[in-house]
């Protein structure tokens, strides 16, 4: 039963990370790129945690934990750049 | 895989109903993410992304290993670090969307113009 629920994870995931992509390439503005890269990020460490319970390791905990604290760094400085056209003042 | 499915059956019910709980709501934030016709309505759908999709794929993966053995809380670190950054990062968004000036869905109240926005002020 676990085995096709979360094949129907991976499905559903792997298609929200195909939505943003879709909205990523379409744009329109700077903004909604940033916040497509954002749900890309975070939608990525999900299929990581998904992915560490279906061969049943803690290997990629780690590297979830990496991804959500780079992500945020990421997005923070996108979005600082927007605002002040500038990142260290 | 056949150690999942070596759990006892009320854990696997469990990490089943969390797993499609996160998985759901994280497709129905992505769409929201996809379909919505203005920025400032996008950026409210993927934050059921982080919140319930993450929570749930967390709590999921929590059961999974605290059953088999010792109970690790280790996989919360991840829930409570997007938790905590999800509303600066979705704040930061908001601010410089605000600043580049972009268009507005029609029916949006923009409250910096004055006018029949303020209902308060028509009120007295």
């Amino acid at each position: 039963m676990l085995g096709t629920i979360l094949q129907i994870a991976f499905l559903l995931f792997s298609l929200s990370i195909l939505m943003n992509l879709w909205r990523l390439v379409k744009g329109p503005d700077l903004p909604d790129r940033i916040l497509a890269l954002d749900t890309i990020y975070i939608n990525s460490l999900a299929l990581l945690l998904l992915l560490g319970m279906f061969q049943n390791t803690q290997t990629y905990f780690e590297a979830a934990l990496l991804i959500a604290m780079f992500g945020f760094v990421g997005t923070i400085a996108a979005g600082k750049f927007l605002l002040r056209g500038d990142l260290i003042e | 895989m056949e150690t999942l499915n070596a759990l006892p059956v009320w854990s696997q019910w469990l990490i089943g109903f969390f797993i499609l709980l996160g998985s759901v709501f994280a497709f129905i934030g992505s769409l929201g993410l996809a379909l919505l016709p203005d920025f400032f309505t996008r950026l409210h759908a993927p934050t059921k992304n982080t919140t319930l999709g993450i929570g749930g794929i967390v709590i999921a993966s929590i059961i999974a290993t605290s059953v088999q053995g010792s109970v690790t809380l280790s996989e919360l670190l991840i829930a409570i670090f997007l938790f905590l950054t999800a509303p600066i990062s979705a704040h930061i968004m908001a601010k410089a969307a605000l600043h580049t000036e972009l268009k507005m869905f029609s029916r949006t109240r923009d409250y910096r113009q004055k006018g029949d926005a303020y209902e308060h002020e028509k009120a007295d």
